[in-house]
């Protein structure tokens, strides 16, 4: 194995921004005063805020130095499971600036932004045929929104019917933002015990599916990285019950081109276009959540809705059932002219996508299995969960070996993640890494497994390379400081 | 992480199963959390506790407690009104860890009924209750 | 495809060390009746010539900045963004990280949001911000939702009905399947809030007030706190044009407990209405029961100092069912950006700018209501003012899209009482000469 990545270089100490600048700087090119002073009216006149004033060569500093500290998908492998930290194309930047996107009100005339309403209406069926599914809102703003909307369609659906539904099924395995979308929809979370094999009983679903059950929400791949492979026939109680199904699509980038979420029974399904679709995630946004729907359901969806008519689109605000809006405007449009032109780059190669994450997953489990525990030990999808069984022994945990990873050079995968895997250690590779980055990552986690043996002191010491150790998190929020 | 043995268990006080500790103290009930409650939750972080003169059933959720990562209910050990809170835990919830059965205490119940104290845990029925979660 | 680096080597080498035959093979774990037998119709890929030449052709058929004069504001808003900003915020350590769950390797992420946060609670005169949520129009039904945790057991909201229309139809949405209602407060006839009735609503958890409100009149905040507090609901402040803080008094100033709004304005693209911001502040007191992510000052082991995301029990992925939102992310870039925004303009600044945007409103103001407009809303205003059209004007406005002029946004469809009235916004990205032709063409 060649040398580790992870090396140390010069890093900058950078103060707050307060701490830099003097009253007078500016890094603002201010438009010349072409018309008179008119004072506000005094009753609401204010001071203005207390801001530094800063050069723009200060701000341009502080910021690149700030950017130093971090690691993104562009510095390297960045196997987050659940996340999907694919290579984000620079051309999707690209376009996502061009002054008429970028500079489109969102209340133009319908006649004036034609551009912006036509990649719309393309990337909903674009989005429909990945899917399978019949319509597509692109409204919800991340993966959570998109989690809400469908919930909101859900209660719109039986409040239509005249049923009143108050529960819903969600598996062990979910990602926590499944019953907090549901509980803000009025719905009661009940939990499905996955089954030995990491996915949902069908059994289990019988005896839980009644009147009162809305339906199940369910994450599929789920995220033990495994496919639930009794989806049809849950769906199939579910919808004998007069339920609907939930699918949480966060982990789409498995199954494009395998599986058509309708045919299996799905009638509700959002999709992160921030992992699937190669938008950047932004170090915490912003992403986006387009909600896919049957037929049955489309006309709850909200509002306004890119409409075709005679060569020409329009937002309709027209359909009664809609559950309303719920973002201001059409959603973070930005993000979706992003994965739109991933997809159209892409085109029909998006099932090579799929299928090489979960190549590229499989890999890794393959060559860690024989040193890290493997609580579910089949063929994964994209991601694969390992547990830290093996090092207890030597007190050595999942935190400490992640955090060790980082001296590697890599960011750590997702740990203790999903809640019913003991230290899990939740490992997504994704398509756009090459083998040779995968065997050294894989090289790094079995000397990290070697020194939990050899000299467990160092791996729980780690890091030591990035620009600070590990943080004391206790303080912080025993004494929360959330602003200077 | 604490192994069963290493755990300090108060000899004074009885248990509930949700690991809850309540200590009889003249006419009032002293109630706080286990080593091994504080043990698992790591390092104490903030407590939700419940006004004074705010009344609960034995069993109903009365406050929470919780460290960086994780969140538990706290549940009345017996009926009871509060009379006293442990003001103290405000600026330093980590008493919970240093001295679960002491200054790390959280209400003072006036109980309804003393004699559901009887239905608490004592020390070795409550070891038997933790060596059940272990297996 | 250059995203996909896998040699027909690698695949089979790769495959060889899976134990599998094939890349279908590897699917085994999905039952059969489960495959995708359709063929899908998907295109074939472009190359990076294809897809420019595509998306120039889309993004030209938008009427944009600067060849079009564009009037719109109504929660988003064209401001200048400076050079330095947008080279700043493309910076791929930024955009190309995830929520900085681990702090080690992301103090640029967390320090840039701790700033932030800083910089939106000063603005807002508030105590503690939070890393921001999806626009402003969710951020009100957040404050809504976390006005009830205050309150506890109350039911019922007030919004006023300056409020953005469109930020009201979120809150009605989040709302939909709840057992909440929400009460509308109407107008005075100066465009401001008509708070007279409040005592006569019971239950009352919050009442939301904007100002600048949607017709861009300032709202008398200081009066409406004292109205809203006698009847111990919480005071929510919403607003859609942060630039006005550097001028106006500050919401956090005039008593509001949570202080809400869309912060595009600082320094992100209008982009057809998002990706914006919504900024969210509050009260140290009420920072247990506030939506969204965290960033808090702490030190490292060797006592240096740093920062990490904090208060997470709040959240869905400790809290689940209970937690105080089921959001998860933040808009991270686009407070970043924020940040960096506020940064460049400094205090000195953001007075000057905001100087200059309500300067230069009034004379379009005064210039249109020389060409025979009217102003039937007295209130004061920054950036933004509604004016009733004299009769015709439909028809110039309609014309005055072939000399690439959007003349403000008729608000008939929004109120149907304001028949022939338009609201008008004017920044600094209009220049003198702009605004005379404008005054120009509709005096014609």
């Amino acid at each position: 194995m060649t040398a580790s990545q992870g090396t140390t270089g010069l890093i900058l100490n950078e103060p707050l921004l307060w701490e830099r600048g003097k009253p007078g700087r500016t890094a603002f090119s201010l438009p010349r005063r072409d018309v008179e002073r008119k004072a506000l009216d005094p009753r609401h006149a204010g001071p203005g805020p207390d801001f530094p004033d800063l050069s723009e060569v200060e701000v341009i500093r502080h910021y690149t130095r700030l950017s130093q500290w971090n690691f993104g998908v562009d510095t390297g492998l960045y196997p987050l499971g659940s996340c999907t930290m694919k290579y984000n194309p620079k051309t999707n930047e690209r376009q996502a600036s061009l002054p008429g996107f970028a500079g489109a009100h969102p209340l133009l005339p319908d006649e004036l932004c034609q551009g912006a309403l036509e990649l719309m209406a393309h990337l909903q069926e674009l989005l429909a045929e990945v899917t399978g599914m019949d319509a597509v809102s692109l409204q919800p703003a991340a993966g959570a929104h998109g989690e809400l909307t469908g919930m909101l369609i859900f209660a719109a659906h039986f409040r239509n019917k005249g049923e009143k539904r108050t529960k819903i099924l969600i598996p062990d395995t979910a990602h926590g933002t499944n019953p907090a979308s549901c509980a803000l929809c009025g719905f009661r979370p009940v939990a499905l015990k996955s089954n030995e094999r990491g996915v949902v009983d069908p059994a289990v679903v019988q005896e839980l599916m009644d009147e009162e059950t809305a339906g199940i929400m369910v994450t599929n791949p789920n995220t033990l990285g495994l496919f639930e492979e009794n989806i049809q026939e849950v769906a199939e109680i579910v919808h004998r019950n007069g339920g609907l199904v939930y699918c949480d699509g966060a982990n789409m980038n498995a199954v494009m081109g395998i599986v058509n979420m309708k045919a299996i029974g799905v009638d509700v399904l959002h999709l992160n276009l921030h992992k699937t679709f190669s938008t950047p995630h932004g170090g915490g946004g912003p992403g986006a959540g387009p909600v896919c729907v049957t037929r049955q359901l489309e006309p709850f969806l909200p509002v306004p809705r890119v409409v075709q008519e005679g060569g020409a689109y329009r937002l309709s605000q027209d359909f009664p059932l809609s559950i309303g809006k719920v973002h201001a405007f059409h959603g973070n449009f930005g993000v979706l002219i992003k994965a739109y032109s991933y997809i159209l780059s892409m085109g029909e190669d998006l099932k090579k996508v799929s299928q090489l994450a979960v190549l590229n997953a499989n890999y890794i489990k393959e060559r860690l299995k024989d040193v890290f525990h493997l609580p579910f030990d089949r063929p994964c999808m994209h991601e694969c969960v390992f547990t830290d069984k093996k090092q207890q022994a030597h007190k050595v945990t999942t935190l400490d070996m992640a955090k060790r990873l980082m001296d590697y050079g890599f960011h750590p995968p997702t740990i203790y993640f999903p809640l019913v895997v003991h230290g899990a250690i939740m490992v997504e590779p994704t398509e756009t890494e090459t083998r040779e980055d995968l065997d050294r990552f894989i090289e790094a986690m079995r000397a990290i497994a070697r020194e939990a043996q050899e000299d467990p002191e160092r791996v729980r010491q780690a890091p030591t390379k990035p620009k600070l150790r590990r943080l004391n998190e206790a303080e912080a929020a025993r004494r929360p400081c959330l602003a200077g | 992480m604490k192994e069963i043995h290493e755990l300090n268990l108060a000899e004074d006080v009885r248990y509930t199963q949700d690991h809850e500790w309540a200590r009889l103290e003249g006419d009032t009930v002293v109630v706080g959390i286990s080593d091994f409650a504080q043990d698992q939750l790591g390092e104490v972080v903030y407590v939700e506790l419940p006004q004074v003169g705010d009344t609960f059933d034995k069993g109903e959720e009365f406050g929470s407690v919780e460290s960086v990562k994780a969140v538990s209910e706290l549940y009345m050990p017996v009926s009871g009104e509060v009379v006293a809170v442990n003001e103290e835990l405000e600026g330093a919830p980590d008493l919970v860890n240093k001295e679960p059965y002491g200054a790390g205490w959280m209400i003072r119940v006036k109980p309804e009924d003393p004699a559901q104290m009887d239905s608490l845990l004592d020390k070795d029925a409550y070891l038997e209750h933790l060596k059940g979660l272990e297996s | 495809m250059r995203y996909l680096p896998h040699t027909p080597e690698d695949v089979a080498s790769m495959l060889q060390a899976v134990g599998a035959d094939s890349l279908e093979e590897l699917f085994a774990g999905v039952p059969e009746t489960c495959r995708r037998k359709d063929a899908w119709n998907l295109p074939e890929p472009l190359t990076e010539w294809e897809l420019n030449a595509h998306m120039d052709r889309l993004a030209a058929r938008v009427a944009s900045s600067p060849y079009w004069k564009i009037y719109l504001g109504a929660g988003s808003y064209e401001h200048h963004i400076p050079a330095a900003v947008s080279y700043l915020l493309g910076r791929s350590e930024f955009s190309t990280a995830y929520t900085p769950y681990q702090p080690e390797i992301s103090q640029g992420t967390l320090q840039g949001i701790y700033e932030y946060q800083t910089l939106t609670a000063r603005l807002l005169g508030m105590d503690v911000a939070n890393a921001s949520m999806y626009d402003g129009a969710s951020a009100l039904a957040e404050a809504l939702l976390m006005a009830f945790r205050i309150t506890r057991k109350k039911k019922r909201v007030a919004v006023s009905r300056a409020v953005s229309p469109f930020y009201r139809r979120v809150v009605a949405t989040y709302f939909a399947p709840t057992d909440y209602e929400v009460v509308e407060l109407p107008l005075l006839a100066d465009g401001t809030t008509d708070l007279s009735g409040l005592g006569a609503i019971q239950d009352l958890a919050a009442v939301a007030v904007q100002s600048p409100n949607f017709f861009g009149c300032l709202e008398d905040l200081e009066a409406a706190g004292r109205a809203i507090h006698e009847t111990g609901a919480v005071f929510v402040a919403c607003f859609s044009e942060p630039l006005a803080f550097g001028i106006v008094k500050s919401p956090g100033a005039q008593g509001a407990d949570i202080v809400c709004g869309e912060g595009q304005s600082f320094g992100n693209p209008q982009s057809f209405g998002g990706p914006g911001l919504g900024m969210f502040a509050t009260r140290q007191d009420h920072v247990r029961k506030m939506p969204g992510r965290l960033v808090g000052r702490t030190t490292d082991l060797e006592g240096r100092p740093g920062f990490v995301l904090t208060l997470s029990t709040r959240e869905q992925h400790i809290r689940r069912a209970k937690a105080t939102s089921n959001i998860c992310s933040n808009q991270g870039l686009c407070a970043m950006t924020a940040a960096m925004y506020m940064a460049s303009l400094g205090g000195t600044g953001i007075r000057e700018l905001a100087q200059l945007n309500h300067d230069k409103a009034e004379y379009l103001k005064e210039g249109l209501l020389q060409a025979g407009f009217s102003a039937p809303l007295a209130a004061p205003t920054f950036n933004e003012f509604v004016l009733k059209a004299p009769a015709g004007f439909g028809q110039i406005w309609k014309r005055l899209q072939q000399e690439k002029i959007v003349a403000g946004l008729p608000l008939a469809p929004l109120y149907p009482e304001m028949e022939d009235h338009y609201l008008f916004c004017v920044t600094e990205t209009k220049s003198r000469d702009d605004l005379d032709v404008l005054i120009r063409e509709v005096s014609s």
